[in-house]
């Protein structure tokens, strides 16, 4: 076994893994500030690989550039999804939101295969096949620009939350909804701004996903598993949580890949959302209750 | 039996009847395609009933359950290819296989306390974990799938699922009213009135006596193991077997659409949402081709809305609503 | 004089607060037997060890002679120890009679003597013409006699109350005490009641035993227990307590 073989696919596997955390973030901020698990999580995602794919084709964009309309109409989407939809549902039971948007899901996936057909659809960058050679090792030079995005995305949102009175407001809304309205937070607006900002993380990361992967229906539903399972896995509501929750994720699927075969890198991750479930349901990173 | 029939208001019995009657004649008018779908609806009346069991009394959300379809279907169709074995038998071994499956599913997540949508995740875990092993196997066919034989020489043996449409009619009517009738059983029993309990306030439900853990563990097993039968016939029905569709999330979720928009926690709102939603999305395909417009997807963007629709309008189902448009609802003193 | 609740030494701490300290009294069978103290007094907390919600630090809990400290909720109840919840917690969604099925078929198998058992105790409890109402639209005093009828329901011998009369008017809490009064005296089972409403206190409990930040400070007849200093002393500034009783 060659050392240098591992490392390559352990790279490989941190750099798509801050990817995925990036996605995953926008779940996890959604769930502890808004408390609405959102399924269609996966679907967004590839709504905006389908974005980024149509404005490469058209009009040459790359997605490190494209990403930012992409997160900002989706921001504008979340935040009037919130706004006429989910904050009806937020005093209601967790299986009537659940259900809503596995309806909402539904709807995202089905109307992508009738828009688009069920081929993935490749983007073909320039730099595609492009990659940095360090001493033994080759890291595609595509998938460091897109972790690298994935990074100041997910910095540019920490700081927006530590450092903005609007995020001080979130963060206290999610820690006391009650206390929060007390003070005279509007509450819903606060939910819709927060909806809107999940949306933009996933938007921004499905945009970063296109240079690593093909654009696909298909890869909807695996997508919103995965997101879940990493912030299980990294703990709900912990944002640091996600990115590592991602970089653990997406470097075991790697090396499952690997070792195993490539169709069966997914069991990898429910084996550990299982088992994080069940030996500590607070995650990696989140504190016990 | 006899209090059940006693319970339902006058009309609801006429209603009763005469719907039973009709769905019994019904074949003698109804073409190949026509039947299809009543078997369609049957199934989905079925397994929705079981699903129903599970989430609408005793407050568990499964996202799984195709996981117990598939296997039901699996275990009865592999013992039938490799050794000739009838499904009449094949179903036994076939419950057993798919309610071990939601023995360890449940407990898992009773015992270790995961809750609402995190079971919900730890249930769509082991389905999908399934899938993909099933995938991965050889003896089960792979992602390939797995083919039963339909021999016209033995299409006469009834008795091994080998007919025509008509058997599965009939046999799909028989399990969704035996479905029925086991739910208003279960539902007007001691472990009705716990699994609602559970289902209302776990702490209070402790409170009152109640083994919470037994009371779920029971949901469950039911659940699966009938669920398991609803697999072995559309497995016999289809002939085949494909991981990606019996294990598949979206079969899950098909399952859950007739109850939840017919009602949950009723026994009619299964067999209701199955027979507005089945015919509803295989009238919009049937428009579509007719209007040469097929696109894949356009049956499940209409369910999509509907689902959202109907949880945000009218959460509690149709079949609530449509029983106090009949006067079907006891005047209360 | 055979008590049917002892409590031994019973210690609970909650990440090193100590909330119940090295706490002992028994109850005798039949009694109706108060718990009072401040707010935090620890109370709720002694209340949920002896119901099973947690299991004691240190110390035992014996009931008719055996010890049940560490038995879960549901062991403790079908052993004949039913409990109320300060916020009650009604099954919102089901019906009066419902509710009180679910509390009577913990010891009756068939559903039909379920049912006549419930109906018999809201007849008692005064809920009978409101049996096929959703829990959920009762009133608050209606809620806390649905709790009582549902307990009672388990056919309990020993019923844990647990502020009952908060939130109500002084006219229902008058009527309350009387259905308590007259359930203990009819049925013989014995009361152990949490109370902040020294008046019912003061009607219906032969004994009382006084909690302050965990500990015992005083026990004995309601009477003795207003004048002991160190009660009067931990109640400073608290409440009104005497003021109505003596």
């Amino acid at each position: 076994m060659n050392i240098a073989i591992v490392v390559n696919v352990v790279i490989e596997g941190v750099l798509t893994g801050l990817i995925y955390g990036l996605m995953a973030l926008g779940l996890s901020v959604i769930f502890g500030v808004v408390r609405v698990v959102n399924f269609a999580h996966g679907e967004f995602a590839v709504v905006a690989m389908y974005a980024a794919y149509l404005l490469f084709v058209n009009f040459g964009l790359d997605p490190i550039v494209s990403l930012f309309p992409i997160a900002a109409v989706f921001f504008f989407v979340g935040y009037a999804l919130q706004t006429v939809l989910i904050n009806r549902f937020v005093d209601r039971s967790e299986h009537e939101q659940f259900i809503l948007l596995v309806g909402l899901a539904i709807v995202i996936v089905n109307g992508l295969l009738m828009i688009f057909g069920p081929d993935a659809r490749p983007t073909n960058l320039p730099y595609s096949f492009d990659s940095y050679a360090i001493g033994p090792l080759f890291v595609d030079k595509a998938r460091v620009y897109a972790a690298v995005g994935a990074l100041v995305v997910a910095a540019a949102l920490f700081a927006f939350f530590r450092y903005t009175s609007i995020g001080t407001a979130i963060r206290a809304c999610a820690d006391n909804r009650t206390g929060a309205a007390v003070v005279g937070l509007n509450i819903k607006r606060l939910y819709a701004l927060t909806f809107g900002l999940g949306l933009a993380c996933v938007g921004a990361a499905g945009a970063l996903m296109v240079p690593i992967a093909d654009a696909s229906p298909l890869l909807s539903q695996a997508f919103t598993l995965l997101a879940f399972t990493i912030v299980i896995v990294g703990g709900l509501g912990s944002m640091a949580g996600a990115l590592i929750g991602g970089v653990v994720i997406g470097v075991s699927e790697a090396l499952a890949s690997f070792f195993m075969a490539p169709s069966m890198k997914s069991m990898v991750s429910f084996a550990l959302l299982v088992a994080v479930l069940v030996l500590r349901p607070q995650g990696l990173m989140g504190r016990r209750i | 039996m006899k209090d059940l029939w006693s319970a339902i208001p006058r009309r609801g019995r006429v209603i009763l009847l005469v719907a039973i009657t009709l769905l019994l004649a019904a074949p003698m008018v109804l073409d190949r395609y026509l039947i299809s779908i009543f078997v369609l609806i049957f199934y989905f009346a079925y397994v929705g009933q079981a699903w129903n069991l599970m989430m609408g009394f005793a407050g568990q959300l499964s996202l799984g359950h195709a996981l117990y379809a598939g296997l039901g279907g699996y275990v009865a169709a592999l013992l039938w290819f490799y050794f000739g074995i009838g499904p009449w038998l094949g179903v036994f071994a076939g419950v057993a296989v798919a309610a071990t499956f939601g023995a360890v599913i449940g407990w898992l997540g009773f015992r270790f306390g995961i809750e609402g949508v995190y079971f919900a995740l730890l249930t769509i875990a082991f389905a999908e974990f399934t899938r993909i092993a099933f995938d991965n196997m050889a003896f089960t066919g792979g992602a390939g799938g797995l083919f039963l034989l339909y021999d016209a020489q033995r299409s006469h043996e009834w008795w091994n699922l080998r007919g025509g449409p008509l058997l599965f009619y009939y046999l799909g009517l028989a399990l969704a009213a035996a479905a029925a009738i086991l739910t208003a059983r279960l539902a007007r029993s001691r472990i009705g009135f716990q699994w609602l309990a559970v289902r209302e306030d776990q702490q209070a439900a402790l409170a009152l006596g109640i083994n919470v853990f037994r009371v779920k563990m029971i949901a469950v097993l039911i659940s699966s193991g009938m669920t398991a039968i609803g697999g072995v016939l559309i497995a016999f029905y289809y002939n085949n077997l494909f991981p990606a569709q019996a294990f598949d999330i979206g079969r899950s979720i098909e399952i859950i659409l007739a109850p939840v928009i017919g009602g949950l926690g009723t026994i009619f709102g299964p067999i209701v949402g199955a027979f507005i939603l089945t015919p509803l999305g295989e009238g919009l395909i049937a428009l579509t081709v007719s209007l040469g417009v097929n696109v894949p997807g356009a049956k499940a963007v209409f369910y999509g809305l509907t689902l959202m629709a109907i949880i945000t309008l009218r959460p509690d189902g149709v079949w609530p609503w449509l029983k106090r448009l009949l006067g079907l609802t006891e005047t209360e003193s | 004089m055979t008590s049917i609740l002892d409590v031994d030494g019973v210690t609970k701490r909650f990440r090193g607060v100590l909330a119940v300290d090295q706490v002992t009294f028994g109850v005798e069978a039949g009694a109706i037997f108060a718990v009072i103290g401040p707010n935090g007094a620890g109370k709720t907390t002694l209340f949920n060890t002896i119901a099973g919600v947690f299991a004691p630090d240190t110390g035992s809990i014996s009931f008719s002679g055996r010890q049940i400290d560490g038995l879960p909720p549901n062991e403790i109840c079908a052993r004949g120890i039913a409990r109320t919840f300060q916020i009650v917690r009604p099954f919102p969604a089901l019906s009066v009679e419902d509710n009180v099925i679910v509390g009577a078929l913990l010891h009756l198998r068939d559903v039909g003597a379920a049912r006549e058992r419930a109906r018999a105790l809201l007849r008692r409890l005064d809920l009978f013409g409101k049996r096929n109402q959703r829990a959920a639209n009762l009133t608050l005093p209606d809620r806390k006699r649905l709790e009582v009828a549902r307990a009672l329901a388990t056919e309990p011998r020993l019923l844990l109350l647990d502020e009952v009369m908060a939130g109500l008017r002084p006219t229902e809490i008058d009527r309350m005490v009387t259905t308590l009064r007259d359930i203990n005296r009819e049925s013989g089972v014995t009361i152990l009641l949490i109370e902040h409403v020294m008046r019912a206190v003061m009607a219906l409990a032969e004994r009382v035993l006084v909690l302050d930040h965990g500990t015992a400070i005083a026990q004995g007849a309601p009477e003795a227990i207003v004048r002991d200093p160190a009660v009067v002393q931990s109640y400073l500034g608290q409440s009104s307590l005497g003021i109505e009783a003596v």
